[in-house]
């Protein structure tokens, strides 16, 4: 066999269609017969609905629809949370459109269908919208002040405390240094190059649904929609296209993911929804405003004792479906890769009037990694220590592995870390910077500039959740197709699990043809989030191959008069022990398909160490990076 | 909504369409012709991904009029690649990693195609300043730099 291809250099095989710009995005989707929809967002933060006239609009010419909460029957449904979901939480999940009140600026009031884009966008102008504003809750401070209440009835802003706990961080530690401050975060979003987008397709007779630009998560997504259109779920196609960018932002389950479906069956027509930039900016999940206040706790000499302080999330006006994982991530991650025995961290949910927020890029981690290397530049400081020579004092030995992180409340999983050897990437980091050859620049104005050289370490999860599933079928042109619930968010999925399944299989990977993301291609799957696809649908297939193996063997040998284990099996081919050879394509009729399947609820870390020197114009703000 | 009659030349063809006079190129060359490899990042000018040739320049379709093209030459992605092998632009884009999700892809050889036809011999700080108006939100923009430094020996040859 030759020399596996993974972990070698592979030009990826997806960048033939892109390169060429033959890609299908979901816009690129051709439907001529399909009627455009466009949404009639809220310009106020946060205000009663008190006139929405829809009748000038509907006169328009072109104009077939406008949609608003009364057309789907209310109460509306809302969104659910796909992860770590809990009881407490569902008062503030989304409804798929404003009935009485907005709470954020671009959050859905109607949408009109019409038989063109252009025509839609005409009609929003014709809408007769009214809304008495109350006042907007903006920052924590507002949010905790409570001038208004996003939800009144439930009596306050905060939706959820989130607490990590280890040890007991609210003993007395006599004689040791404390270093506390404030820190703060502020909001970014994915702002993908591709903006959302969604063509669906309502098939009457057979009382079918295909949603085009499914992406993530298309199965959990396809759930959801099943349950809010009391349809099957198997009455449902998510179908997944190329993907502009996902981070961690596309495909998760967004008012739209309800409207546009609706649209189509409430229409029988079919109807396309592609997000122009300002909606993108203003209604696809924000993340990462934070702010908190710690202390960090040490023994003279530089040991960790502990970490204890409060966290505040700026939510937005709604907790979506996968919002809990960042407040949930900054309170159980501060000790990142750090022994700290002792940790009492909350961080309290406030809703506010902004876009809600969802995951983004390592959620919570960015955050949290912040506060504490931060902190731990502070502590040595004040103790008068060289700042790498504190971290490394404590960083978790691998001798020290699995060694357990704090819990957070509800849903309750005691984690630890598995296995890493922390200190070898700082040292790696330090040398590839040319760390000691940049300390006397520390500090320093040059040409204007303030230069500054900082190192951080951090740990980051990925490779679990829910189970991931395969499929492997050898067909009779010899060719092997690959059916994987992972989905493609522009990370160069195919190549990766390509690469997998002909080491697997050992055929080249021009032998292998991949079809993944799509809920038509298995009946269960999952998806790509949490840095998990190469492990998690990688191995199903590893798995399955293992499966479509044993399959080939036993036709082989029944083909061959010999036993299966005595099958020796080629590229393609299959050889009894006397040299009488098969190709596999003529063994496809007797060769099922196989199944694989992939489990890991163990999380598991991986980790790193970030070195960088930079240059501020303390005239301007403006950041260079050297290095 | 009336349209009006435009002729011009797409990739090389003959092209006659009757378009709204409100229709931006990027939606006549997408929606009418199914060009569909112009993306449409931002639709404002900022992002670059639907930069097309106009007579050879580098240009944003979204900030042009479907009937500002009359009488003009157009080529799209789709007009700069070929089905038998990559150029030299899409094939240094591949080793270098250039691109992930692919959705700026078309606007950056578009543009860094313009650029070297024009200047073979352009240097990084000249790359780096005509890919300014390109935005990529998933590789960071070393990669594109390297591949277009590389691709620079076709054009150059080209030239010879
Ligand atoms: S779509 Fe034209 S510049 Fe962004
Ligand atoms: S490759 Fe994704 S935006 Fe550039």
């Amino acid at each position: 066999m030759n020399a596996p291809l993974v972990g070698q250099p592979i030009e990826r095989i997806e960048d033939l269609r892109l390169l060429r710009g033959a890609g299908c995005f979901t816009d690129d989707i051709a439907a001529p017969d399909a009627l455009a929809a466009v949404i009639l967002r809220s310009p106020l933060a946060h205000g009663l609905i008190t006139r929405l006239d829809t009748e000038a609009a509907q006169k328009l010419p072109g104009v077939v629809s406008i949609i608003t909460a009364r057309t789907i029957g209310m109460p509306v449904p809302t969104i659910p949370l796909r992860l770590a979901p809990l009881a407490e939480l569902v008062p503030y999940e989304q409804p798929v459109i404003a009935q009485d009140r907005v709470r954020y600026v671009g959050e859905p009031i109607a949408m009109v269908v019409a038989t063109s884009a252009a025509i839609a966008e005409d009609a929003l102008d014709l809408i007769e919208l009214e809304i008495a504003p109350l006042p907007a809750i903006v920052t924590n401070d507002d949010a905790a002040a409570a001038a208004a209440l996003l939800f009144p009835d439930s009596g306050s802003n905060l939706c959820i405390t989130y607490t990590a706990r280890l040890g007991d961080a609210a003993q007395e530690f006599p004689g040791a240094i404390i270093v506390e401050d404030d820190f703060s975060t502020q909001r970014h979003t994915a702002a993908t190059m591709e903006t959302r987008g969604l063509l669906a397709r309502w098939d009457a007779a057979r009382g079918h649904l295909t949603v085009h630009g499914a992406a993530k998560a298309p199965w959990a997504g396809r759930r959801m929609l099943a349950r809010q259109l009391g349809l099957d779920e198997f009455s449902i196609d998510m179908i997944a296209v190329d993907v502009g960018g996902g981070f961690g932002m596309r495909g998760e389950f967004y008012p739209e993911d309800f409207l546009v479906p609706f649209a189509a069956r409430h229409l029988d027509r079919p109807v396309k929804w592609i997000e122009d930039r300002r909606e993108h900016l203003l209604s696809a999940n924000h993340a990462r405003e934070f702010d908190a206040h710690l202390q960090l706790i040490l023994s003279p000499a530089g040991d960790i004792l502990a970490v204890r302080g409060r966290a505040r999330c700026n939510l937005g006006a709604y907790m979506r479906a996968n919002a809990s994982i960042a407040p949930r991530n900054v309170a159980q991650f501060f000790s990142g890769p750090y022994r700290i025995p002792n940790i009492a961290i909350d961080t309290d949910v406030f809703l506010t009037n902004k876009t809600p927020t969802g995951t983004y890029r390592g959620p919570g981690r960015f955050e949290t990694d912040f506060f504490r290397e931060r902190l731990l530049d502070l502590a040595a400081e004040r103790l008068g220590m060289d700042r790498v020579v504190l971290r490394r004092r404590n960083l978790i030995t691998s001798a020290q592995m699995p060694h357990p992180i704090a819990t957070v409340s509800a849903p309750v999983k005691a984690e630890e870390l598995d296995s890493g050897d922390y200190a070898e990437t700082l040292d790696r980091c330090l040398g590839a910077i040319g760390w000691d050859r940049l300390q006397p620049l520390r500090g320093q104005r040059i040409n204007g500039r303030h230069h500054g050289v900082a190192v951080g370490c951090f740990i980051e999860g990925g490779a679990a959740g829910p189970s991931e599933h395969a499929r492997l079928e050898l067909g009779a042109d010899g060719m092997v197709d690959v059916f994987v619930g992972s989905s493609m968010v522009g990370q160069g999925l195919e190549t990766v699990l390509l690469q997998i399944s002909a080491d697997a299989l050992g055929l080249p990977m021009e032998r292998l043809r991949i079809f993944h993301g799509s809920t038509t291609y298995l009946r269960i799957g999952f998806g790509s989030f949490h840095s998990r696809s190469t492990v998690m649908g990688g191995t199903a297939i590893l798995n399955a191959a293992t499966t479509l193996k044993e399959a080939i063997r036993a036709a082989a040998g029944r083909r061959l008069n010999c036993a299966p284990d005595e099958v020796l099996l080629g590229a393609g081919t299959a050889t009894n022990p006397s040299g009488a050879i098969v190709n596999w394509a003529e063994l496809a009729a007797d060769v099922p398909a196989a199944p694989g399947q992939f489990d890991n609820h163990t999380h598991t870390y991986a980790y790193g160490a970030h070195a960088a020197h930079v240059g501020v114009d303390i005239a301007t703000g403006h950041v260079e990076i050297f290095d | 909504m009336p349209t009006l009659p435009i002729d011009c030349t797409v990739n090389g063809a003959a092209t006659h369409l009757d378009v709204a006079p409100r229709t931006i190129l990027a939606d006549a060359l997408r929606q009418d012709l199914g060009l569909t490899g112009t993306h449409v990042g931002c639709a404002h000018g900022s992002c670059g991904a639907c930069t097309i040739l106009l007579d050879g320049a580098a240009v944003r379709s979204c900030l042009m009029l479907a009937v500002q093209a009359a009488g003009h030459a157009i080529t799209t992605i789709e007009g700069l690649s070929n089905p038998d092998a990559l150029t030299p632009l899409q094939a240094a884009f591949r080793k270098h990693g250039a691109l992930q999700c692919g959705f700026c892809t078309p606007g950056m050889i578009v543009t860094a195609h313009a650029l070297l036809s024009a200047n073979p011999d352009a240097d990084a700080d000249t790359i780096r300043d005509m890919l300014s108006g390109n935005l990529c939100r998933c590789t960071g923009y070393i990669s594109i730099i390297e591949a277009v430094l590389d691709a620079r020996a076709a054009y150059q040859e080209a030239r010879a």
